[in-house]
């Protein structure tokens, strides 16, 4: 981390100026992507309603037949997906930069399972809803956090006990939340597999609101720490030498990604794999360098709006998102394991 | 601190073999109901007059069941331990269990299975191709099948594994309930018609897994010194896999997936017995009894009057000790 001051060499400006032209095609193409998946989830249905139709109703125009599906149905669906997406994709890509290492991500590491049960529990046994859910969940992913931390440390924490601990963790909580929702009073299969897999089956526009205060609150400040990020990554010594505390500053970002993560899993369910597979396709489409969190979190928005609608449109049967995204990063997952240890690292 | 002669182990298989016959006695006794002795005897008899005696009746069967399956799930995870050198394997955990119990839900969402003997097949041959994957997959790249690896590549599968599990069962709400009780793993409800099939099956797969202590050992020595002494090493393992592959799916055709008996078991016994697998094997299929039958109990005191899935009970008991086995280990040893 030598200040570069000698004036840029001509190859360095041509390379600067390739990777800031090839993040400019990511935000157009990620822009446009997300475009496509909101009008594709409001045009399509039981019956399919025409882009003028859509644009009417979204103005305000009072059109028969289309005015509830589009704004009751389909609008929910498209902003929980969009809100919750960015979440995960933010959430995942954080855990991801800051542990180094693209299979410490919520969903793996058992943050996702945790607020789930803890969701379920508020749910099923509390008798509660809403944005206390969210609360609940938030705090019980801090917990789970702290416990995988705490877990894991010894003379310091290594990413394979890290993930080792999580996964062990993550299979006591999805334990929890299989026997609390078979033992719910009004037990369905749909509400299960919200709690189990994640969907945005039935999603109404008042889930919205707890998803955009975790965006808004632990989005923006884990933004705001995204230089702390960038600077932890470098290593806790660099960090330090950068005038941060590691310590604080790495618990900042944990906090927000949980806070993320768990917001969005109150709502959604644990949808898997969204959180995992985001910053992973974000570093691949916008190259290795230059800051990650929004690109990830965008490409999170796409996957939650194209599973979902692969899930309702494309299969033989309608199935949750979570299905969808489970069955995409899987093979990924192995691909993954796979690769790291043909580059010898011990991961 | 390991007891080296035979005498000694003896003993402490001896000692096992009583704790296996009292978790019984309580797993009869103890339940949602309060039984007296008489009703006990009574039962024991074969008459079923009052609630208590037909409590009891249907305990029988029940802790015969989660002895049985107890012994297979500890015999095969210690069969998996030495097959694979690892100390993180287990059925639940490398996703063997998952993949018998898409099997048998496709079985019977597609192919309207219906008798304990079918699910039994259809189960193993689920749990054999999962097991080929996960370790093939683990397999892949340098170094081998390292505990992590296994660990993350029986996650992974397991996770794909369960998406197809739900995107069977949804669309069909007429066997939703039924599959999803018996996806939680639990020996509630037993009765000898389910366990009679899987006998054989069982039997024939503590036979090889019993029988493969002493090429388990040559294979902890490591592949080059097994192979010196005329080991045919893939041979040694795929034999023990098969052993250790039927216990499992029969296990899971009966009493659903259940988890961490096959990882805690073989952990305790090789601190109870030494490092030979000749010895292992007995400890880890008496402790399993052991484990999954008072497991089964606790499930009944603990929700009282209600129950806990025998599965959930030993996801708790057994994840702390996962994460000890982690903790203990250098990061070097994983």
């Amino acid at each position: 981390m030598s200040a570069t001051a000698t004036p840029a060499a001509p190859p360095l400006r041509g390379l600067r100026r390739a990777q800031a032209a090839r993040r400019r095609r990511f935000f157009a193409l990620a822009g446009a992507l997300l475009l496509a998946g909101v009008a594709l989830t409001l045009m399509a249905g039981q019956s399919f309603t025409p882009p003028l139709t859509v644009l009417r109703v979204l103005a305000g125009a009072d059109v028969p037949g289309a005015g509830f599906t589009v704004l009751e149905l389909r609008l929910p669906r498209a902003v929980v997906s969009v809100l919750a997406g960015l979440c995960f994709g933010l959430g995942g890509a954080a855990f991801q930069l800051l542990l180094r290492n693209p299979l410490a991500s919520p969903d793996i590491i058992g943050i996702s399972a945790g607020a789930s049960a803890a969701a379920v529990f508020s749910i099923v046994v509390l008798g509660l809803s809403g944005a206390t859910v969210s609360g609940i969940a938030v705090l019980a992913a801090l917990g789970i956090a702290v416990a995988i931390w705490g877990l894991s440390w010894r003379d310091g924490v290594t990413g394979a006990r890290l993930i080792l601990v999580g996964i062990g963790l993550a299979a006591m909580a999805q334990s929890f939340t299989a026997f609390t929702l078979s033992r719910a009073p009004s037990w369905s299969l749909q509400e299960a597999m919200r709690w189990m897999t994640g969907s945005v089956n039935g999603a109404q526009l008042d889930q919205a609101l707890p998803l955009l205060a975790a965006l808004l609150v632990f989005g923006s400040a884990l933004l705001a720490r995204s230089g702390d990020l960038e600077a932890l990554r470098m290593g806790d010594d660099m960090a330090a030498g950068l005038g941060l505390r590691p310590g604080r500053a790495r618990a900042g970002v944990v906090i927000a990604a949980v806070g993320l993560v768990a917001g969005a899993t109150a709502m959604v369910g644990p949808v898997a794999f969204v959180a995992f597979l985001s910053g992973p396709i974000a570093a691949r489409l916008t190259g290795r360098d230059g800051p990650l969190l929004v690109p990830a979190a965008l490409i999170g928005a796409c996957l939650m709006l194209f599973g979902d609608f692969a899930g309702q449109h494309l299969l033989p049967a309608r199935y949750p998102v979570g299905i969808v995204t489970g069955v995409l990063g899987a093979p990924y997952l192995v691909w993954l394991i796979v690769r790291t240890n043909r580059a010898g690292g011990g991961l | 601190m390991r007891p080296s002669g035979s005498g000694a182990r003896g003993r402490m298989l001896a000692a096992m073999l009583a704790c296996v016959g009292l978790a019984a006695v309580l797993s009869v006794c103890l339940g949602a109901r309060d039984v007296t002795l008489a009703d006990i005897s009574a039962a024991l008899a074969g008459r079923v007059d009052t609630i208590a005696q037909a409590a009891v009746a249907t305990r029988l069967p029940r802790t015969l069941l989660a002895g049985l399956a107890g012994a297979a799930l500890g015999l095969a995870g210690a069969a998996m331990q030495g097959i694979t050198r690892n100390p993180l394997a287990d059925p639940g955990l490398l996703g063997v269990n998952a993949g018998a119990a898409l099997a048998v839900v496709i079985g019977i969402a597609w192919a309207g299975i219906e008798s304990p003997a079918a699910y039994l097949w259809v189960a193993v041959a689920g749990a054999g191709v999962t097991a080929v994957a996960v370790y093939a997959v683990a397999s892949l790249g340098a170094g081998g099948a390292t505990p992590l690896k296994l660990a993350l590549a029986g996650a992974a599968v397991t996770a794909t594994l369960a998406s197809f599990t739900t995107a069977v069962i949804l669309p069909r709400g007429d066997i939703g309930g039924l599959v999803q009780s018996w996806l939680l793993g639990g020996v509630g409800g037993a009765t000898y018609a389910q366990i009679l099939p899987v006998l054989p099956a069982l039997g024939l797969g503590a036979l090889v897994v019993l029988a493969s202590g002493a090429r388990l050992n040559l294979l902890a020595m490591g592949e080059d010194i097994a192979a010196g002494l005329g080991e045919r090493v893939a041979l040694a393992r795929a034999v023990s896999a098969a052993g250790a592959i039927l216990l499992c799916g029969a296990v899971t055709a009966v009493c659903g997936p259940i988890g961490f008996v096959g990882l805690v078991v073989p952990h305790a016994c090789r601190g109870l017995l030494g490092t030979d697998y000749r010895w292992v094997l007995p400890g880890s299929a008496l402790a399993g009894a052991t484990l999954l039958m008072g497991a089964d109990v606790l499930g009944r005191l603990l929700a009282r009057p209600d129950e806990l899935d025998v599965a959930v009970v030993t996801a708790f008991l057994g994840a702390p000790v996962f994460i000890w086995i982690v903790r203990r280990r250098r990061v070097a040893a994983l």
